[in-house]
């Protein structure tokens, strides 16, 4: 039999119905997923897929979290994608489980009458549950050689998250509160600058500390176990004075960052597999408009800092991480301690927000490493503010060249784009040696290398969004992957959107300048997609685009794009008055995320993309000199603020029909566009350099 | 650090406690590792943050920098003290109400820090505005954006 075309690819992975539903003993089903909760409720909106597919109350639905004893592999949770392949793949398990239950009580109770009622099997007068019949059918088919269109057995409800009354309650919910019995405790020292290395250490002091179990020292790598928290802090001070470091630092600055990334050297490769040309007219075309687009690097900023827990029993390790992906952590630690990938075992416990590759995979193995030194015992690691700022992988910086031709009458003949940047992922188990921090220091460890890109057809990174989805006869570039990584880079949400986005959409708008027509106007008559087209009208009316607020300092801005150009397609309208700063009043946002699982969870993506994304826009950037990140606080490094955050409204296109999309980050590069767009309508000067901070607002007016 | 262990007898949640530590170790990890009230969060460990603010004596105070030797005979109170009798703070309802959260680890903070504003609050029958909730809240960050939410349910809390 032919597999549906509309497969999830997690179930090619991951074949068997028995791979993601089991029926248990207490009348429950548990929902296993290779997806991890990040904060982003893709559990909650997982067990209501779930809930609906089987016709069942989403309280007898338990989602198991992803672990790699039983649940499937799905890589890592990333990319939007966790409700395009987990949940179209258990929506598409939970319609072929349903119907071989269905056919088990026609055939027990005799008769094709029966229907599912209420989470029950009926002829309307005999019953029986899945439960009543779990022993009787067979699970362990692939869904594949079932056939049919997915249709749930009930329909959209809303639900509360199902984890968050924990959270708002103080109960023991993250992986910083797991406790086990005869626990210790570990913290790490990390060196004063990249590429230091150990001179010399006085380990006797540290360990004469109350309560010390443990000194290791390997390589550059150093760090204590202790019997309590309190301990293992106040040891690890004493570790860290000492210690003395040697060795020379990387001189680069991130004042000279934008020479850095378009000067290093780069591995390139082109936009697109080839370029699309139709009936170009290049040479009819009466304008051009070149420009370069930069961003710094930025920091993930999870108000949680990164946790782990790792246990050595023999040679059977157990680790507890926030990670994205337990199934990769599992390859990089097998390959960093060159041990047997079927002794690890990794389980996902929930850690605070997570919104790309941040350092819990290293934290994963600053444990294993301490844990191995009191073996039997769980050991709990968990970083520092300066370190979680200082250490983990950065959302890269990067610069985009960009140059159009267009007529007069606004047709975009051609647009060449050039990204430079470190690649977007050194996640684990993608690079040719492993990316966990602490392996680069151990004396028989390797750097990490440098980050790679995504390939094109998942998104790209670097390139992500390169692409405009305006009607455009050519269209050309090249990516230039940096092959040096002076300071780490890995994903950050919406990778290269964040920028390519920004930069796109500016270029629009001062086309549209130039051709003194209205930006929205001008869109609309660029562009054929019809999804891209009703967001785009939606926001008008929503934020009664015509007519603007006018005063001195006041300007709104638009910002459009389909992330990824196969994703969701998001319109953001911005008001902000630029004053010393730029202020963001009011943002207006208008979605397609295809059919809605849960609508409350999708506003709250969004709305949470976009404030992020506002913090990114304006204030962030990461610093650094002389080997070492300086901006390692919350004061060196700000984020967005209370009195900062701008009053949101959201509606979302609904379209049921149509494939679930993710939304987790459509709304970082238009709410960036819209913002920039916002600031050249009321200073009449264009920024480029992000952030948009009153330094790069000075340096662009003086240009 | 260095300092010889001391014996503290602490209030904390209306229980009398008894704690050896060093008298510079902060509020914060007596709290979570010698307690095991682990509600109270640890984000920055320098005020930055508001991650793990408590209660001394009823008034918010950032528990990562308040060292044990400081805390005397002060009332503390932790998140797990709010709802004191299985019936959540009225900031603890609202937040689940509106669905305010997404990591939810800024919460507990959140939380502390609003709890004492909206009592005052609904005492003197007048209910906080969207301005002072944003003012109160400035020192405690959220990184996954629930900014809006919060402040809509903490304004919804003050309705006496
Ligand atoms: S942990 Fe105390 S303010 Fe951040
Ligand atoms: S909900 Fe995640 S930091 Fe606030």
């Amino acid at each position: 039999m032919n597999a549906p075309a509309n497969l999830s690819p997690s179930l090619t992975a991951n074949p068997l119905l028995s791979d993601w539903i089991r029926f248990t003993d207490d009348e429950a089903v548990e929902a296993l997923t290779g997806k991890s909760e990040l904060g982003q409720g893709i559990s909650t909106a997982l067990t209501l897929v779930v809930a609906r597919g089987l016709g069942l109350n989403p309280a007898q639905v338990r989602m198991v979290a992803p672990t790699t004893v039983i649940s499937p592999d799905e890589g890592f949770t990333a990319g939007s994608l966790s409700v395009q392949h987990s949940g179209s793949a258990l929506a598409q398990v939970c319609d072929r489980v349903r119907e071989l239950f269905l056919t088990e009580a026609r055939q027990h109770m005799g008769s094709d009458q029966v229907q599912l009622v209420n989470g029950e099997f009926t002829d309307g007068a005999r019953t029986l549950t899945y439960w009543d019949m779990a022993l009787n059918v067979d699970l362990d088919v692939a869904t594949a050689d079932l056939t049919g269109g997915v249709t749930p057995a009930s329909e959209t409800t809303d639900l509360p998250r199902i984890d968050l009354a924990d959270k708002i309650l103080g109960r023991p919910r993250y992986l910083q509160d797991l406790r086990f019995p005869s626990q210790s405790f570990g913290r790490v020292i990390r060196p004063p600058f990249r590429g230091a290395t150990i001179d010399q250490v006085d380990v006797a002091i540290t360990s004469a500390h109350l309560g010390v179990q443990s000194v290791v020292i390997d390589g550059s790598f150093a760090g204590v176990v202790a019997d309590s928290e309190i301990h293992a802090i106040e040891a690890a001070e004493i570790l860290a004075q000492a210690i003395t470091w040697t060795g020379t630092s990387d001189a680069l600055s991130h004042a000279d960052l934008v020479e850095f990334v378009v000067t290093a050297p780069t591995v390139d490769a082109p936009l697109m597999e080839k370029a699309t040309t139709d009936n170009a007219t290049a040479e009819n075309s009466d304008h051009t408009l070149s420009a370069r687009y930069s961003r710094p690097f930025i920091a993930h900023g999870s108000i949680g800092t990164s946790t782990a827990i790792a246990q050595w029993r023999g040679d059977e390790l157990t680790v507890w991480s926030h990670t994205q992906g337990v199934y990769p952590l599992r390859t990089d630690l097998a390959r960093a301690l060159n041990h047997d990938i079927e002794s690890i075992t990794v389980h996902h416990v929930e850690g605070a927000g997570c919104y790309g590759h941040n350092p819990a995979d290293d934290a994963a193995y600053d444990a294993v490493l301490l844990a191995r030194s009191v073996p039997g015992s769980p050991v709990l690691v968990s970083w520092t503010r300066e370190d979680e700022l200082g250490w983990g992988p950065f959302g890269p910086a990067m610069v985009v060249d960009l140059a159009a031709s267009f007529t007069a009458d606004g047709k975009i003949t051609s647009w060449d784009w050039n990204g430079y940047g470190n690649g977007h992922s050194s996640r684990p188990s993608t690079l040719s040696s492993p990316s966990l921090l602490a392996f680069g220091d151990q004396a028989d460890g390797i750097p990490i290398p440098p980050s790679n890109d995504p390939p094109l057809v998942t998104g790209g990174g670097t390139a992500r969004n390169g692409r405009p989805l305006y009607d455009i006869e050519t269209i050309t570039g090249s990516i230039h992957r940096l092959d040096v990584m002076p300071i780490r880079a890995s994903a950050l949400r919406s990778l290269g959107a964040h920028l390519n986005v920004f930069a796109l959409e500016s270029h629009i708008d001062d086309i549209a300048h130039q051709l003194d027509v209205d930006p929205l106007t001008y869109r609309l008559s660029q562009l054929s997609d019809p999804r891209g087209i009703a967001v785009l009208e939606k926001v008008a009316v929503m934020s009664d685009w015509g007519n603007r607020l006018s005063g001195e300092s006041a300007g709104r801005g638009l910002g459009f794009a389909r992330y990824k150009n196969s994703g969701a397609w998001c319109a953001v309208v911005a008001d902000i008055t630029a004053e010393e700063t730029v202020r963001v009043d009011r943002l207006w946002i208008a979605v397609d995320v295809g059919a809605v699982i849960t609508r409350d969870g999708v506003l709250n993506q969004i709305e949470g993309g976009a404030i992020q994304s506002v913090s990114w826009t304006l204030k962030e950037e990461v610093r650094f000199a002389d080997g070492r990140v300086t901006s390692s606080d919350w004061e060196t490094y700000p984020i967005i603020r209370f009195s900062e955050v701008p009053h949101i409204q959201i509606e979302i296109i609904d379209h049921p029909d149509q494939p679930s999309l993710g939304s987790g980050e459509c709304s970082m590069g238009p709410t960036a566009a819209a913002l920039g767009n916002a600031l050249f309508d009321a200073i009449g000067v264009r920024v480029r350099n992000l952030p948009l901070s009153p330094a790069n607002i000075v340096t662009a007016m003086d240009e | 650090m260095g300092n010889v262990e001391q014996t503290y007898s602490v209030l904390v949640n209306e229980t009398s406690c008894e704690v050896t530590c060093d008298p510079e170790t902060p509020l914060l990890w007596v709290l979570r590792d010698s307690l095991g009230l682990i509600g109270t969060r640890f984000g920055c460990g320098a005020g930055t943050c508001g991650a793990c603010t408590v209660h001394l004596d009823g008034i918010p105070v950032h528990s990562c920098d308040t060292p044990m030797w400081s805390v005397g005979t002060k009332r503390v109170t932790t998140i797990e003290g709010m709802s004191l009798g299985d019936e959540p703070h009225p900031v603890q309802k609202e937040l689940i109400d509106c669905q305010a959260g997404q990591c939810g680890y800024c919460l507990s903070g959140i939380i502390m820090r609003a709890a004492p504003l909206v009592d005052a609050a609904r005492a003197g029958g007048a209910m906080l505005d969207r301005e002072s909730v944003c003012t109160a809240l400035d020192g405690n960050l959220c990184r996954c954006g629930v900014h809006n939410r919060i402040i809509d349910a903490v304004v919804k809390a003050s309705n006496p």
